[in-house]
């Protein structure tokens, strides 16, 4: 699994010129797949997105803040209100089982790996 | 030929002059407590006359754990983010380390006319939302010329 996060291109993808903040992410893999966390603050759980499209996985969230009427901005380091992030899949992981679970502003997925490509032990044939 | 530089080649150092010499032209005369980007969490100041709202970016934090305080017109907040990470073995392999992890302390002075108590926290979807209110709406008034 690689990062694909290119910002014009990603950008142009998913029709916000814009622009987006990158999410810092973590990612682990184990034996059986690869878990990942990434910070969403300010997403709501029906505003993030998840896509797999062939073997990329697109992570996008759009941040809603509960903003006072006449509040002018004096310090901004979250600027933009959106998240995007993409990977590269690869071809051991299965795209079907992607599993998510979103909590307090933080992101997990958990990525299987396919059935073929779990380790297992190959057997030596004797003539 | 020899190639030599006066300065050892160091990326990283060149990096951090040059960030310190772009906020410094951002801004000539910072508050003396600053209000240094890229910290955690990342924070939001906003003002309306009646109130100062702040926003502060920091997911996945159990809120009691969260200490606010407020004295003599400067807030803090600080906590802990303890790490998800598994203890390295052979199993498991970190690809990528990028969410913050560890003890935070954000520090902000405010503007004078806040009043210590009226303040609001609330912590949703990852974000402590501070509210403070003001003392007396910071309305323009007409002063007459005796």
């Amino acid at each position: 699994m690689s990062d694909t996060t290119t910002i014009p291109e990603a950008n142009a993808r998913s029709g916000h010129p814009e622009g987006a903040l990158l999410p810092p992410v973590d990612v682990i893999e184990d034996a059986s797949g690869i878990t990942m966390y990434a910070d969403l603050p300010g997403v709501k759980k029906d505003a993030i997105s998840l896509k797999v499209e062939a073997d990329t996985l697109t992570i996008e969230g759009e941040i809603s803040l509960t903003n006072k009427e006449g509040l002018e901005s004096t310090h901004a380091e979250v600027s933009l209100p959106r998240y995007l992030r993409v990977f590269t899949l690869s071809k051991e992981l299965d795209p079907e089982k992607v599993s998510a679970e979103f909590n307090e502003g933080v992101l997990k997925l958990r990525i299987p790996k396919a059935a073929h490509a779990q380790p297992r032990r190959i057997e030596v044939k004797v003539h | 030929m020899f190639y030599r530089t006066y300065f050892p080649r160091d990326l990283h150092a060149d990096f951090d002059r040059l960030q310190r010499e772009l906020a410094q032209s951002l801004e000539w005369a910072p508050s003396i407590r600053g209000l240094v980007r890229g910290g955690f969490p990342a924070m939001n100041v906003g003002t309306t006359p009646q109130s100062v709202e702040l926003d502060l970016f920091a997911p996945g934090i159990d809120p009691t754990k969260i200490e606010v305080n407020l004295e003599k017109g400067v807030l803090t907040v600080a906590g802990e983010r303890p790490s998800i990470l598994p203890k390295p073995d052979a199993g498991t392999t970190v690809h990528l380390d990028q969410r913050f992890t560890g003890r935070f302390r954000r520090v902000v002075t405010l503007p004078d006319d806040v009043d210590p108590n009226a303040v609001e926290a609330r912590y949703r979807d990852g974000v402590l939302h501070v509210s403070i209110q003001r003392r007396a709406p910071a309305t323009p008034r007409r002063i007459t010329i005796q």
